[in-house]
Order: C-alpha cells, then structure tokens, then sequence
C-alpha cells in the first residue's frame, strides 16, 4: 500500500533532517527515509560531532600537562580511552536522538530504510526491518551526502588502514599514525591522536597543507602543528601499503615522481577527500544526471528530472553540514514558493583543531588571480588581552578588504575560538560591510573577538593595540 | 476621516525643500484651497493647500526642516465636524538626522517620537560617518547592500561624485558676538553657492572675450524705438538682439547648446535662453523657452515678463527650468568685464557688459564708439577654443551689423 506524501526526502543528513522541519514547518507533509538507523547522517554518527567530542576531550588530555603553569596542581594524569569513547557515543547518541525527536515535534515521517527511485514521483524503500514500502510523493529530495574516497589499490578495512570512520573509534592509542592527505579531516583527527601519545605523519601531494585555505594562514598553520610534534611530509604521494606483515609497511615518493621509500605505521588514515555517496538510488533508471558522480542541479537545486531534487554533498560546492543545511532550507521554500537564497560567497570553513582555523570568502591568492585590489590588516592574539589570560597566544587574524570601496572580501583565522569567531565575520559580509563598519562596532573587552576588530582597524594602519 | 498632508511634486530635478511656515495651527478651521504651509526650494516658494475643508490634525514637520517629495507634512481631518478636532501634541520634533535609511515616506508616517521602527534599517557606522562628514543624505544615494541598504563603498561613490544635492544638516545657533552677525543662509543662497562651486569643480571652465561696437545697434533702435512700442506695447531693448544674435552663432556652433551627461554629449536642437536676474534674495535665471521661435516683440514680452515675476518673487519652477544657453548681463551694475560662471549642465554662458564710449581706431582714424566687452565662459571639455572664439565673434558680427540677423548670416 503506497503512502503520499508532498515530499520525501532521501537522506536524515543535515541537509535531509533540516529540509524536512523546514519544509513541515511551511505545511507540508513530509517523510524521510534514512538507512543508516540512526539519522544526523555521516556529521552527527561518523563526522563533526564525534571528531569535535574526540578534539575536544584530548584537549584536555593535553592541556593537563600544563595546568600547573596556572597554579593547578593534578596528581598524575592519564587516558581512558574507552571512557573517551563513551562520551563521544553518548553525545553521537544523544544528538542523533535529538533530531528524531525534533521530526516527531514536526511531524516529519521517519522511515528507516533504503530508498530507490522507482517512477515519476515514487520511491521503494526496503525497510531496515524488512519488507518494502513504496512512497509516492511531489517532491522528492536527494540529500544521500557523500563517503571517503581511497588511494587506487588500496583498501581501506576501517582496523589498519582507516578513514574518518574508523579513525573516531580505534581501540587504542596507535604509536605511529599515518595520515595521507592534509586537509581538515586528517589534521583533525591527526590532532586527536598526537594528542593521546602517537607520532603523527602527514603525507600530503601538494606543497602546502588545507589547500583552499589562505596560504598565510596555512604556512602558519603547519608551523604549529609541527611544534605540537606532527611531522609533514609534502609534494609526497602514497604508492601502496603493505600490510601482510604485523605493522604497515607504506610505500612513498616525490608527487612528482623519484626514488621509492619505505615507512612504517600502526595504523593508516586515508583523508584524501569524500566522494558524492549514491549507490543503488536508481539514479540512471530515474535519468537524473551526473557529472564525475555530482548529481547537476539548476540554482533552485531541480535535476533533469521533474520532481527530483538534489542539496548537500550529492551536489556541487564544498562538502560541508552548515552548506547543506542552509540548502535544505531553501529549498523547502522554494518549494514553498518562497525565495529560499544561500549565498555561496559566504560559507564559512573552519578546522576545529588547536589553535583552530577559519576563514570566510576569499584568500589573497583568489583575489591575486581574479585581480582584485585588496588591503590586508592582521593582527595577532600575541597582542590579544584575552589571548595572553589563557596563553593561547598563536595565530592572528586577518582581514581582507575592498581597496576601493572597503567592502570585507574575506576573513582569515588560525588562533583560539576562531570558529566561533568566524560567525562575526560571516554576518558582516552578508550584509556587506566594510572594514571600517567592523572596526566601528564596539566589541567587548577583554574577548578573543577584539582581535577581529583590530585586524580590520589594520586595514586603515590604526590598530590600536599592536 | 484624517487625510495625510504631503509634499508634492516640486518639478524636475527638485527633490527637496524647507518648510518655511505653518500657515494654520492644529484644530483652526481652513477651507479647501486655503495655503497650509509654505515650503521653500532651491528654485521657488509653494504653498500646500487644504485638500478639503476641516482642520489640520497634527503637524509632522516644523518650521525650518527640511522635506522631501512624498514626506509626510501633517494629518488633515476634513468635514464640518473637523473644528471639533483636538490638535495632537508633537513631542519631539522629527530630527533631520541621517540615521534612518528607510524611504521617506515609511519613516516619516508614524509620528514621533522617533526610536527606529520595526522595518527600518540602521545605517551602517561607515555609512553614518560618511554621511555627516561629507554632508550626504544616505537615502539619497542609489544602495546596493542587502535588502536595499547602503554600503560603504555606496556612499564613497555618492561622495566621489561632484553634484550631490546637499542635505541640510541643522545648525546649532551659534553666540552672538556682537561685531559679528550669523545669519542662516537660505535656500536660494545655499543653492546659489552649491551650483556656482559645483560648476567651478565639473566644468573645464574658461572665458574667451571680445568687445562690439554698438553703434548700430543703438541707431537702430533710435530710430524704431517710438513706433516698436506703439505696435507691440513693449519697448525695443538691447536683450532681444543679444538673444537673437546668441541663437545665430549657436545655430552654427551646437556645442555651446550642449551639455555632458556621463559618457555622453546631448546636442540640442532648440533654444531655451536664460537670461540671468538680479533680484533682492539673490540671482535667479529665468529661462524663455524656444526663444528662436519668437520674433523681437516676443522676446522682449518674454524678458520683461520674467523680469517681473523674478522680482515679486512670483516665478514658476517652469520658467525656471530648461535652459540650454546663458545670458548673464553684468553691464546693469556697471561692470565693465567679467568672467560669467556657468550654469550647469550647460556649456556656455554669454557676459554682457557696460556701453561705454571708448576711442577706437576705425580705417586708420580714431573715432569714439559706444563699445561693450563680450565674454563667453565656456566648458572646454565639450567646446573647442576655434569654436568658443568663433561663437563670441559671429555675435559681435551679428550686433555690430543687425542686418545679418536677418539674412541668417
């Protein structure tokens, strides 16, 4: 017996689970069909929450060591890692929890199941308890977000050689981690475990490290993470891991090509990148088009096919929750007929590490190669009031700005709370502000948030406190 | 039933104005028709009638501030009841402050007090600081921020650009010494000093110069002056050649009937002639429109007309608007030359000096002639000097020997 629904969303993601309130809030009956058992999709069960419970918690593994500087003794201090573990699966379970409670408040139908699309406005879900159940509706979204990619040749068994899943849950503290690739995901959780006591290995194919990233920001960046005992290999590629013997043995040269080498690891992390995650939705039954495995969508998020929808990772633009969210959003309204807008100049990144990093709109290498003229103010939390109280005195802040009209083009962050922080920045562009409405805004003292202030009093040479 | 008072449409190019008195009081009764304020602009005095019999209401605007076209002046109650109506206190004046970005109209309608209504939209800092540094209105200035709001860079453009209207920022009274008298410019004089400044900054401006035997001229109009005024009621003067010669020479020369408006030059085939008037408030250039049309009669009817209407102070927007070419008679207070400023957007401005006997040397004799300077002060980045001196020379021919004007030579 087939059940209607206005919209039937394919994916409890953060894209899916907030398109689907928003879409129930403008009145529209609306289900989502999710077949991992739990929803908050790959951010709240495999991703941000419990990479940011497992930062979180190192952190104050690490920080312990110093809290004598600050007039707190601690007897000897040591690791639980199951009980680490624990708090990071409570909290996954207690937010995943959270958001079908919050479908139940909004009346948004929860299936639990494998959808495929079967027909003009019709969906079979093989339910995760077995049996089937066929869905017709309106609209239907695909908001299926995405899954690690590997290395050709190289197969990842989430015990040895991991990606971000397995990386959240290994059973002990690895001596030596390697992490290929380093962009967030790897230093993150590179981060998590040279914290807890492994030697970290970064193996990355270009010459920089957060590519995207401001290159500034990212010298810096790497400087801090060397200091807190990472090691980088760059302009290096990862050829193949053998892994017959008790350790890995990993194969590595020059990205340009050269001479083999041969390192050892416990355990490997794969971070090269996320793939769009669309298995055995029916896609090329349905027709909906693809290009390198994206889903193509118009601006209003429409494929080829009437009636079907794409947001989130399954589509173009960066692989990020709050991205897919705000598309959720306004799809619903269009949906709605509203005028649902993300603007894709402003979305914020940031890596959640210590210090953390984040940025919002362009680097000055965008801007070098669109030729845009731009003034640059920085100011560092070495000369932050509030920075020097909680010794987190790394990184700066950096504004970049319009050299005509003063308009903020981007914001750049490595220090503490910077992603916190990060949301100043985001609301003055959107409403398109200048450096000087940012310097002309009381921001309270002593707070990490005055750097901000004085990076944009920089633009115009008056910082005040450096 | 209240009706709102507004200020209407004041003409073309005329966006604001001042209130300059209230005529009626909240609760006095007025008929329909009957002036309710008078609001001064750059150009002119308006009065805003009753709408219908009844009694204002409430009076939104005080003496002295500035308003907008669409702003809300005062509410109206019309009807025979309309004496009975209790005039509503006004707490706080509406301060001509550029805080609120809000069009006019929205933010004009709730009386005050004025704290920042529900979809009203603060400036930001940058735009408030520009704003009162460099005296312009943001509500003024074309936005191109979210949701219509002005930005930073907005305001720099507006402040890059010469020709702002400038806003009037209130004065604070200043002490009175007593060698010294402060007095409020007025409208017209701020209007005045703006445009001549505005022109001095635009334009690529300077004066060509030349001088004209008016005796011919002068016989001429010796000689019909009786019979001209018993046929046409007017007397014969010297304007109506200068403007028939100054339409000669800008027939042949049209950059002088031009004007730059952005990337582009407007040439324009017809003649309206402003003709520059002293009067006791300041200068004002009334304008005779398609003066080419009008024969000597009509042109010295036209001039005498303005004449008069810019001394009693009666003068339209109309018969202030639109002119294409100059004329600026310096010679009535006896200056003897002058480098005219221009009146912009136009190109050339055509000075009239005093006739003065002077020796001159006429086919190796000298002789005493009644001679004028003739100065054109021209925009040399639409007028080539060639055809600023063949202007000013094809007007001296045209004066020295009117018959040329009628065989359009």
């Amino acid at each position: 017996m087939a059940e209607n629904f206005d919209l039937v969303i394919i994916g409890g993601g953060p894209g899916g689970y907030i398109c689907g309130i928003r879409a129930a809030q403008l009145g529209m009956r609306v289900a989502c069909v999710e077949k991992r058992g739990s929803l908050g999709g790959t951010c709240l069960n495999v991703g941000c929450i419990p990479s940011k419970a497992l930062l979180h918690a190192s952190e104050l593994y690490a920080h312990s060591a110093g809290l004598a500087a600050y007039g707190v003794k601690t007897g000897k201090v040591s690791l639980d890692l199951p009980a680490m573990m624990e708090h990071k699966n409570k909290t996954v379970s207690d937010l995943t929890k959270g958001v079908e409670f919050l479908f139940k408040k909004n009346k948004v139908t929860y299936i639990a199941g494998a959808a495929r699309l079967t027909g003009q406005g019709q969906i079979e879900v093989r339910l995760n308890e077995g049996g089937a159940q066929v869905l017709n509706a309106v609209h239907i979204v695909i908001a299926t977000g995405s899954e690690p990619v590997s290395l050709p040749g190289i197969e990842i068994d989430e015990e040895r050689i991991v990606s971000s899943t397995g990386a959240l849950a290994l059973k002990q503290v690895p001596k030596h981690l390697l992490v290929v690739g380093g962009g967030v995901i790897g230093l993150e959780l590179g981060s998590v475990w040279a914290r807890l006591g492994a030697n970290v290995t970064v193996v990355e194919f270009l010459d920089h490290i957060i590519p995207g990233a401001d290159r500034d920001v990212g010298k810096n960046f790497q400087r801090v993470l060397k200091k807190q005992g990472m090691d980088f290999r760059l302009s290096t590629k990862v050829t193949g891991i053998d892994k017959t013997g008790k350790g890995l043995k990993i194969s590595i040269e020059a990205a340009a090509g050269g001479a083999p080498e041969m390192m050892e690891a416990d355990v490997a992390l794969i971070a090269i990148g996320r793939k769009p995650y669309t298995d055995d939705l029916g896609l090329e039954l349905a027709g909906v088009a693809t290009d390198r495995g994206q889903i193509v969508t118009d601006p209003h998020y429409r494929t080829n096919v009437e009636g079907v929808y794409a947001i989130g990772d399954v589509i173009a633009g960066p692989m990020l929750a709050h991205k897919a969210e705000d598309e959720g959003v306004a799809l619903a309204e269009l949906l709605a007929g509203k005028a649902g807008h993300v603007n894709y100049g402003v979305i914020p990144s940031v890596i959640y590490t210590s210090p953390e990093v984040a940025w919002v709109g362009k680097t000055e290498e965008q801007l070098k190669t669109d030729g845009v003229v731009y003034k640059a103010g920085k100011f560092p939390f070495a000369a932050n009031a509030r920075a020097r109280v909680a010794g987190d005195t790394e990184g700066f802040v950096k504004v970049l700005a319009d050299a005509a009209t003063d308009r903020v083009l981007g914001v750049h962050m490595i220090g503490p709370d910077a992603g916190n922080m990060i949301g100043e920045a985001a609301l003055a562009m959107e409403f398109g502000a200048s450096s000087e409405d940012i310097a002309r805004t009381c921001h309270a003292h002593p707070t990490l948030s005055e750097s901000l202030k004085e990076a944009a009093l920089a633009i115009d040479n008056r910082t005040l406190n450096s | 039933m209240s009706i709102q008072i507004q200020v209407p449409v004041l003409g073309e190019s005329v966006t604001e104005a001042t209130v300059a008195k209230w005529f009626r009081q909240p609760g006095e009764p007025v008929n329909a028709d009957d002036p309710l304020c008078a609001l001064e602009t750059d150009k002119v005095t308006l009065e805003v009638p009753a709408p219908a019999n009844g009694a204002l209401e409430q009076i939104l605007v005080q003496e002295g501030e500035t308003v907008e076209v669409g702003t809300i002046l005062a509410s109206f109650v019309a009807g025979a009841g309309a004496a009975a109506v209790k005039p509503v206190a006004v707490k706080v004046p509406i301060a001509v402050v550029a805080y609120m970005a809000a069009a006019p109209s929205a933010a004009m309608q709730d009386a005050a007090p004025r704290a920042l209504a529900v979809g009203e939209s603060p400036l930001a800092p940058s735009v408030r600081r520009i704003a009162s540094e460099f005296h312009i209105d943001p509500a003024t200035v074309a936005a191109t921020g979210k949701g219509g709001r002005v930005t930073k860079g907005d305001m720099l453009a507006a402040a890059a650009r010469p020709a702002q209207p400038a806003p009037v920022m209130p004065v604070a009274p200043a002490a009175q010494d007593a060698r010294e008298e402060r007095v409020r410019m007025s409208r017209l004089r701020k209007t005045i000093a703006k445009r001549l400044k505005d022109a001095q900054n635009t334009a690529a401006m300077l004066t060509t110069f030349n001088e004209v035997d008016m005796s011919a001229v002068m016989a001429m109009r010796d000689q019909f002056k009786d019979v001209f005024f018993a046929k046409h009621g007017v007397r014969l003067g010297f304007m109506g050649f200068f403007v028939k010669a100054a339409i000669q020479a800008l027939r042949e020369i049209p950059a002088v009937n031009a004007e730059i408006d952005g990337e582009d030059l407007v040439y324009k085939n017809y003649y309206n002639i402003g003709v520059a008037v002293g009067t006791p408030s300041g200068l004002v250039v009334p304008v005779v429109h398609d003066a080419d049309m009008l024969g000597f009669a009509g042109l010295e009817k036209a001039i005498n007309d303005l004449g008069v209407k810019a001394r009693d102070g009666k003068l339209s927007i109309a018969d202030l608007q639109g002119g294409t070419f100059t004329i600026s008679n310096g010679g009535v207070y006896g200056s003897l030359m002058s480098t005219p400023i221009l009146n912009p957007p136009q190109s050339g401005i055509l000075g009239m000096h005093k006739i003065q006997e002077r020796p001159i040397a006429v086919k190796g004799q000298a002789v005493v002639r009644p001679m004028m300077y003739l100065a054109l002060s021209y925009d040399h980045r639409i007028i080539d000097g060639r055809e600023a001196v063949t202007f000013l020379v094809r007007i001296k021919e045209c004066l020295e020997d009117p018959q040329r004007l009628l065989l359009d030579l």
